[in-house]
Parts: C-alpha cells; structure tokens; sequence
C-alpha cells in the first residue's frame, strides 16, 4: 500500500496534477458557479478538442520532431467532410473523406521530413499555410452551413451525462496509452526521441515509424476538426487557427520534452485540463479576455521552469 | 620542500557513490604527475575538485601551504590552476581567435583589441609549433588541431597547475611527440602539471610520479622510475596483469559466411574487398580516419554504397538500412557509445531489448514483458553487468558496464556476424578483458567477428587476420602469425610515403 502511495508522488505527473486541483480549489472559492453540472459540462467539452489534437502532438514531439500544422488540417478535414456531407454524399462516407483528407497531408508531412530529410519546423511551416490556403480556396471565405442535422449529435451530444467529444477523447486516450506503453512500435518511439542514431544503428525503422506519426498527428487533428463541424453546425474556414500552439502549449506544461524521449498521455491530458480550466475560470471570475492570453503564456513558461528544476534536483 | 598544492584527506559523495575517500594529492613546481586509475575510480571527480567544479565534503586544499577554497573554475583560474577536458569546451562556429580568448576578451576602452589577441595567439600557436589559421571556425579543425587550440586557451593564463585529462586520445604519433615536447617545456619552467591517460606507455614517458586511485581511494604514490607497468596495473586493479589475457580455443571454419566486393561510397571509401570466415576474429587496423567505420557503415547500410557487392552465405544482398542488416543477423556495434549506441534515460533492460522486439511481440504488436525481463536477466548475468536492476537507467552505469549492455543488445539478436568497432574504448581494464573473453568465446561457437580498433595490442591478442586500412582502401590483409605492431605501422606509414610521391 505504502509503495503505490510512493509511486504515485514519485510519477512526473503528480506535480502539475496537484497543480491542476489547487487551480481547481481557487478558482471554486472565487467563482462557486465553476464546479456547476452545466459548467463542467462546456469545460469538459472544449478541454477534450485540444487534448485530442495534443495527444497526436504528443506522438511527434516524442520523437523530437514539431507538428505546426495540425491547426490548418483540422480546418482543412473539417471543410471536406462538411462540403462532401453538404453535397449529399453520406455522412460516414463524408467523415471518412474528411479523415483521409487530413492523413494525406500528414503522410506528406512524414514523407519530406524522414524520406527528403527536412527539418519538422520547416515542413510543418509550410503545410500550415498550404492546408489553409486551401481551405480558402475551397470555401472562398465562407462557412459551409446546413449540415444534416443527424450529424450534430457528435459535436452536441452527450452519452451518460458525459459529452460525446469527451468520450471521443478518453477513447484516443486510452488507444495512444496503449501504443505507447505495451507496444513495440511505442518503445521504439521513445527510443528515437531519445538517441536517434542509435535507434536507427540498433536496427529500429526509423523512417517509417516517423512517417506513422505524422499521419497519426494529422489524424488527431481531422478527428477534432470534424467534430468541431457538428460542434457548430458550420465549417468554418478559420478553426483551427492557432491550435498547433495550444496543442504544444497543453503538452509541454503536461512534462513532455520538446527534445524528445519524454512525455505522457496522462501529462498531456492534465496539460490540456490546466489551459482549458484557466480560460473558463478567468471568464467566471470575469477577467478581461486579454489578460487570459497574457496568463496562458505565463503558464507555459512556468510548467517548463518547475520541470527544469525537478530534473535538476533528480540528476 | 612544500608542495604548490596539496589537497588534504579529500572525500566527496554524490547520491549512491562513494567517488572520494580521504584522498591525498600533491602537486610539485616542475614536475608531472600521472594520475591513474580505471574508470571511476575518481581520478576527474578529484580533479573537478582541484578546479572549483565541485566543493570536496570533506578535507582541504592547500596552495604554497596555505589553506585555499575554490567556489568556481574562475576562482581556480584566478589562482593559476587551469584544466583542459576529456571534452571539448570550443564553440564548433566561431573562429580559433574568439575561442582562445573567450570571456576574457582583451579590450582597448569599450572595443575588442583584436591586434593585441592576434599577436599573443600567433605567440602561443609558434610556441606549440603549429600553424593554425586564426579566422578558422574551430569546427573545420582536425580534432588533433582542436586539441592544440584547447591548450592554447589553457596557456593563455596565468598558468602555474595545468591539468590534462587524456590529452592524446585523438592525437596521432607526431602530434602526440609535439605535445610532450611542449609539456617538457612547461615543465622546465616550473609548472606543476597533471597527466590522465588510459595509455601506460605515455604515462611512462612523460611523468616523473604517478598517483594510483582505485575505487576511490588512493591506493600509492610511486616515483615512475622506479616502477613497471605490471605493478602499476596491478595496483589499478588489484590483480596481475598475466589474469587478463584470454585465449582461443577452436579455428574457424574455410566456410566463408560474408564477403565484401570492391564496396566504394561516401565519403572516401574505395574498392574494400574482403571477407570473413564462420567463427572467425578479422581485426581492422588503421589510424583514425582511415575508413573503417564507414566501410562497416556502408556495410550495413546506413550510409548508402556507390559500388560494390556484399554477400551472405554466397547470396547477394543490399541492405537499405541497419534494420534490414540486423534482419540478417549482422549487428554492429558503433564506436560512440554515448551518442550512437545508449539510449542514455532508458533503461537497461529497454536497452538490451532494443533490437529484438519484433521478436518478442505478440497479437496486437504488445511487448511480452515476461519473456523480456527473462532474457534481460539471462544477458545481465552473462556478461555480468553491474546494476542494482535492469530498470536502472544505462546514464547512471560505468562505462564498461555501458558497453556490455550494448554488447547485451547486440547478442540478444543473436547475429552471425557481429562488427565491432572500438568496443573497448573508454573502458577500464578489468572491463576491457571482459570484452575480450566475451569476444573470443563467441568466436569459439561460430560467431564471425569483424574487430575495429585503433589499440593496436587489441587487434594482435584477438584477431585471427588483420586487415589494414588506410585513406579508405584496404592495404594489406594478413595472417596473424608472429605479426607485430611495427610491421602493422610500416604497412601504415610505407603507404602514406607513396602516396605522398603520388600526389
């Protein structure tokens, strides 16, 4: 008994849980309305949009590779998906169109980076701004309206109380645990993120595997995308915009290292949970929304100061 | 007579080790002391000590006989007590000139007297007699040359203690007289100079006293004339020298298993022919640079061949990458332990692991963790790593138990043919002869053995051939019998003279 008591102070992530409840505490003392059904309600559902997208951050920044363009494919299968649903293809067919949509760019994106060789920041950089100028071209600016309303349900929606985006998550969650923890292709992951040549000298595929990331990042990010659509009835050509950003921002303040090897889905979702309760706690506490960008910022920096002094003291 | 420095009853701990105990170090004006000792046996940890690194727990360090405390390597240097590093402390981008004054640039009002610095530094560079061009970014310098700038950033000081930590490990011969033909001048102006090195003979050479650390005692002090490399090393390991020699006890086979056909790639590798026998040892020889890492690169395919032909059991096969290789059963063991081979915050069973989880893979592609820490334990009890588990991480293991953990991976394939490159380098000796029983008990059940290594000794003990290597081609490949180190060196040097005339 006493052990796993240890082990549950000793894991990486007990510092920012604890965090994340004394964050919970103050802002229920000033704002008692935060802990209310209906408000824990919108902020579990906007908390799982980012925590998906981040959870396939995660998958490439474990690698020390950078995803900057999830934003844009998310706004990118949002539109094709919403677009083929509007034109009377059928709504799964859509969703599909729209998730392989967002995976083509992605396999792109792994393709130039481990086949071609250039850097993630570069490559990612530039599909950012070729994802949405395509969705500018394809829209012409304008949202796509009158999605069928059976589709709704899975932006909308809840299932034991629970919304549906919130179930979709813990589902990602638990499938990315699995593949990082118990599989082959998991431990090989972390083993490129933390000595790239020697995994590649050890006999790992490296290329391939940081080919699969990529497109399981894109994946991620057409998922939200698409239930985004049904969240607002609309595809909007600009969601997604700075996305790439909170997807880092959640991972980092959740203890991933952006160089590689280190980071967990429970970090990851704890990171997301930080963001999303500061923003919803700010808006209750009726602070003005400028000074919860200039917050957000502080925190991520914050998150990457404690980690560093943590490592210090363990080395 | 006083000694310059005397560190007094030094003890250090750091968590889970006992790097100091008690330790005495003296330091005389005109005199070169070796410090000796096998990896970890303390020797940086105290010299980390005498250069305000690290403060010691316990004892004193005394300077002319009055007590002095170092809180930072500039106070260290303030004093007169300057250290060149196993590692290189130069900055790859900027030039020789900005690296030799770095931090203590020499200034006239507020701008940089770039003509004063030229002028001392083209002073110090033809005092050490090299010609090195100032404006160069230290990254394009041979390592030998860096070295040279290194201790040129030493001397720029004030410098009454220098502290050298394997100075000549990347040095060839004539650089390596050059460097203590420079020590000896140092020495003659009275400085106390201290001389880490794994190779005895230049201990021998250089040094007028020699300090012996062992588990982080000092275990003597001997005048160097006085003593034989047999004694030193027993003192270093506590058993005879005549215990670490291992020997072969089957042939290989006429059954050829890999040969290599006119192989040419990047960067300079041309026509490498060769092959290896089951159960055979083929050392490489050369000097650094001369291509063995890349053939065994090109080999394996992690750097793509321009021409050539490598066979397996007489079939033609072009690995596309490592991974394709160590399909095959040919596994390769890099040079670079730290860089290229550990992954340094996993532990030592994911390491050992590494290249075999196809193979312990099951329905839906999970680990069988069970069958994993089986063969982990089977492999940490073969090659008798020490660690308190196989979930220690690898950063916080020996060297040598460093490298039998890659040696653990590298079985764990269970290859046919193992290429080896420096696997004894930054080794202790007790390690080292490990490795070599491990080497030649794997001979001796058939495994064929490509050995790179640039200690020649090694290459002689082991090798049933030995192929010499030079500026990317192979120069001679021959028996071992009755072969000696200067015969291997003549071939090396014979073809640089030609090639010289060639050019």
């Amino acid at each position: 008994m006493m052990s796993v008591v240890k082990k549950v102070f000793a894991a990486r992530e007990s510092a920012i849980f604890l965090a994340l409840l004394l964050l919970m505490g103050g802002i229920w003392i000033f704002a008692p309305k935060f802990l209310s059904s209906s408000n824990l309600y919108l902020v579990s559902r906007q908390i799982s949009f980012v925590a998906i997208v981040a959870l396939g951050e995660l998958f490439v920044i474990l690698s020390s590779g950078i995803d900057l363009s999830v934003g844009s494919i998310m706004g990118l299968s949002g539109v094709i998906a919403a677009g083929a649903m509007v034109s009377g293809i059928p709504i799964f067919l859509s969703v599909l169109l729209g998730l392989i949509g967002g995976m083509l760019l992605g396999f792109i994106n792994g393709i130039l980076i481990s086949y071609v060789g250039i850097a993630p920041f570069i490559v990612t950089l530039g599909m950012l701004s070729f994802a949405r100028g395509t969705i500018l071209i394809l829209t012409k600016g304008w949202p796509i309206i009158n999605i069928p309303p059976v589709f709704l349900v899975i932006g909308q929606g809840d299932v034991l109380g629970v919304p549906i985006p919130v179930w979709i998550m813990l589902v990602a969650g638990v499938v990315s645990y699995f593949l990082l923890t118990f599989t082959a292709f998991g431990r090989r992951l972390y083993a490129i993120g933390g000595n790239e040549e020697a995994a590649f000298l050890s006999g790992i595929r490296v290329r391939r595997i940081k080919l699969a990331i990529y497109i399981l990042s894109s994946l991620a990010a057409s998922i939200v995308g698409i239930i985004l659509v049904a969240r607002f009835n609309s595809a909007q050509p600009d969601t997604g915009t700075g996305w790439e950003l909170d997807a880092i921002a959640a991972a980092v303040i959740g203890g991933t290292s952006l160089s590689g090897g280190s980071g967990t889905v429970l970090g990851v979702f704890i990171g997301a949970a930080i963001m999303g309760i500061i923003r919803n706690g700010l808006v209750l506490m009726k602070v003005s929304p400028y000074w919860q960008t200039a917050i957000i910022g502080v925190i991520i920096v914050l998150a990457a100061v404690l980690d560093r002094i943590k490592n210090k003291r363990r080395a | 007579m006083i000694p310059l420095v005397s560190m007094k009853g030094i003890s250090k701990r750091f968590p889970g080790v006992h790097a100091l105990k008690h330790v005495d170090f003296d330091l005389h004006v005109g005199e070169v002391t070796g410090l000796l000792g096998e990896n970890g046996a303390g020797k940086s940890t105290l010299m980390k000590i005498l250069c305000g690194v690290y403060a010691p727990d316990e004892g004193s360090i005394l300077w002319e006989g009055k007590p002095v405390a170092f809180t930072s390597i500039r106070d260290a240097q303030n004093q007169g007590i300057s250290i060149i590093f196993q590692e290189f402390n130069l900055c790859p981008n900027i030039s020789v000139l900005d690296n030799l004054f770095l931090g203590r640039e020499l200034k006239r009002g507020v701008v940089l007297d770039f003509k004063k610095m030229r002028e001392k530094a083209k002073k110090i560079f033809s005092y050490l007699g090299v010609d090195i061009p100032l404006e160069q970014p230290v990254g394009r310098l041979s390592v030998a040359l860096q070295q040279m700038v290194e201790i040129a950033k030493a001397l720029l000081l004030e410098v009454k203690v220098l502290v050298m930590d394997e100075p000549t490990s990347a040095l060839t011969e004539k650089e390596i007289a050059k460097l203590f033909q420079v020590i000896r001048d140092l020495k003659a102006q009275g400085l106390a100079i201290v001389f880490i090195s794994h190779k005895l003979d230049e201990v021998f050479h250089i040094t007028d006293r020699i300090v012996v650390l062992r588990d982080g005692e000092r275990v003597g002090e001997v005048r160097t004339k006085d003593i034989t490399e047999e004694k030193i090393v027993e003192m270093m390991v506590g058993r005879k020298l005549s215990d670490f020699f291992s020997t072969r006890t089957s042939k290989p086979s006429e059954e050829i298993v890999l040969s290599v056909d006119q192989l040419s790639g990047p960067p300079y590798i041309h026509d490498v022919s060769f092959s290896i026998r089951k159960g055979e040892i083929l050392g490489m020889a050369g000097l650094i640079g001369a291509g063995r890492t890349e053939t065994a690169l090109l080999m394996i395919g992690a750097l793509r061949p321009t021409d050539g032909r490598i066979c397996v059991n007489r079939k033609e096969i072009h690995f596309k990458e490592p991974a394709e290789a160590v399909s095959h059963g040919i596994m390769y063991l890099s040079e670079d332990r730290k860089n290229k081979s550990l992954v340094l915050d996993m532990t030592v069973r994911e390491n050992i692991s590494m290249s075999i989880l196809d193979k312990l893979s099951e329905i839906l592609f999970t680990i069988n963790s069970q069958k994993e820490r089986q063969l982990c334990s089977e492999y940490i009890s073969r090659l008798q790593i020490k660690t308190p588990s196989m979930e220690q991480r690898v950063k916080n293991l020996s060297g040598g138990n460093q490298q039998k953990v890659v040696i653990g991976r590298c079985l764990a394939v269970e290859p046919f043919v193992l290429v080896l490159d420096e696997p004894t380098r930054g080794i202790d000796v007790n390690a080292k002869a490990e490795v070599h029983r491990i080497i030649t008990t794997l001979a001796d059940r058939g495994v064929s053995i490509l050995l790179i290594s640039s200690e020649l000794p090694e290459i002689l003990a082991l090798s049933d051939r030995v192929l010499v290597m030079h500026e990317g081609k192979v120069k001679a490949i021959l028996e071992n019998k009755n072969l000696t180190q200067e015969q291997i060196m003549q071939i090396i040097l014979r073809k640089e003279k030609e090639s010289y005339a060639s050019a």
